[in-house]
């Protein structure tokens, strides 16, 4: 099998690709995708260091990570409905009141 | 080079190629979230490589399964014109941001090799549903219960969002 610094390596990919679509993409869709893309090297990682410690708690905080993406993709979703509803558009550059 | 290893690689392959599909196409949101998807099954693979079985089950049916079909659904739902993100002005914060953390990742990948712990030897039935059931209602079941209040927060809070008129 592969040495543990691959699998870090890997996740590190991932979760620099996932902020750089949170900071450089406009779609509040993709944007939540992207952070769901960083959760998911996180998960990653998580089980990698389980998997070369042979401790379970890594993969049991991979559990809890997966319940809050859910619950905040189902939060996050209701926000982008309600702000489309308000604005017509997904934009994030169309919500900018608080911006200074 | 053993089998599992290879498969590592060609998985590794997949999910950077699908997040880099799914970050990159500026056209298309259910294609991006396909691309998602690609990336999640791959991951689910690496992690039946790495012996966690049920978190992998798990991935396949919550991730792709569960998640990315809500994002589709709202994608669809909203309907969105191909012309909805005009070419913006030029965000130079924003591209700071990104350059700035493709140097930490640079940093990183540098700073990588000497400090991983060598990888120790498993129990047997590492990462199977009883193992980690056995774990998650003994020594993690606080954290296991707070996820229901957390879970009914979110649907509470989901449907209050998404409701037209409140009252």
């Amino acid at each position: 099998m592969v040495p543990l610094e691959h699998v870090i390596a890997l996740s590190a990919i991932l979760f620099t690709i996932g902020t750089l679509g949170a900071l450089t993409r406009r779609n509040l869709i993709v944007i939540l995708m992207s952070i769901e893309l960083m959760l998911n090297a996180v998960n990653l990682a998580f089980i990698g260091f389980a998997w070369a410690w042979g401790d379970l708690a890594g993969q049991i905080m991979v559990l809890m990570v997966i319940t809050v993406a859910a619950a905040e993709v189902a939060v996050g979703l209701g926000i982008v409905i309600a702000m489309f509803r308000n604005r017509d558009s997904v934009n994030v550059e169309d919500v900018s009141l608080l911006k200074w | 080079m053993s089998v599992e290893a290879l498969l590592f690689y060609v998985f590794a392959l997949a999910a950077v190629g699908g997040a880099l599909a799914m970050v990159m196409n500026v056209r298309n949101t259910v294609a991006a979230a396909l691309s998602l998807v690609i990336t999640m099954i791959a991951l689910a693979g690496i992690y039946v490589l790495l012996h966690a079985h049920l978190i992998a089950v798990v991935q396949i049916m919550v991730y792709a399964g569960a998640i990315v079909v809500v994002f589709i659904f709202v994608v669809m739902l909203l309907n969105l014109r191909q012309d909805a993100f005009p070419p913006g002005r030029l965000r130079v914060f924003k591209w700071v941001g990104a350059s700035g953390a493709l140097w930490m990742l640079w940093r990183f990948l540098g700073a990588l090799t000497p400090h991983m712990p060598a990888v120790q030897e498993r129990a047997e039935g590492f990462g199977g549903y009883r193992q980690l059931g056995r774990v998650l209602f003994t020594d993690f079941v606080l954290p296991f219960e707070m996820t229901s209040l957390l879970l009914l927060a979110a649907i509470v809070g989901a449907v209050i969002l998404a409701k037209r008129r409140i009252g």
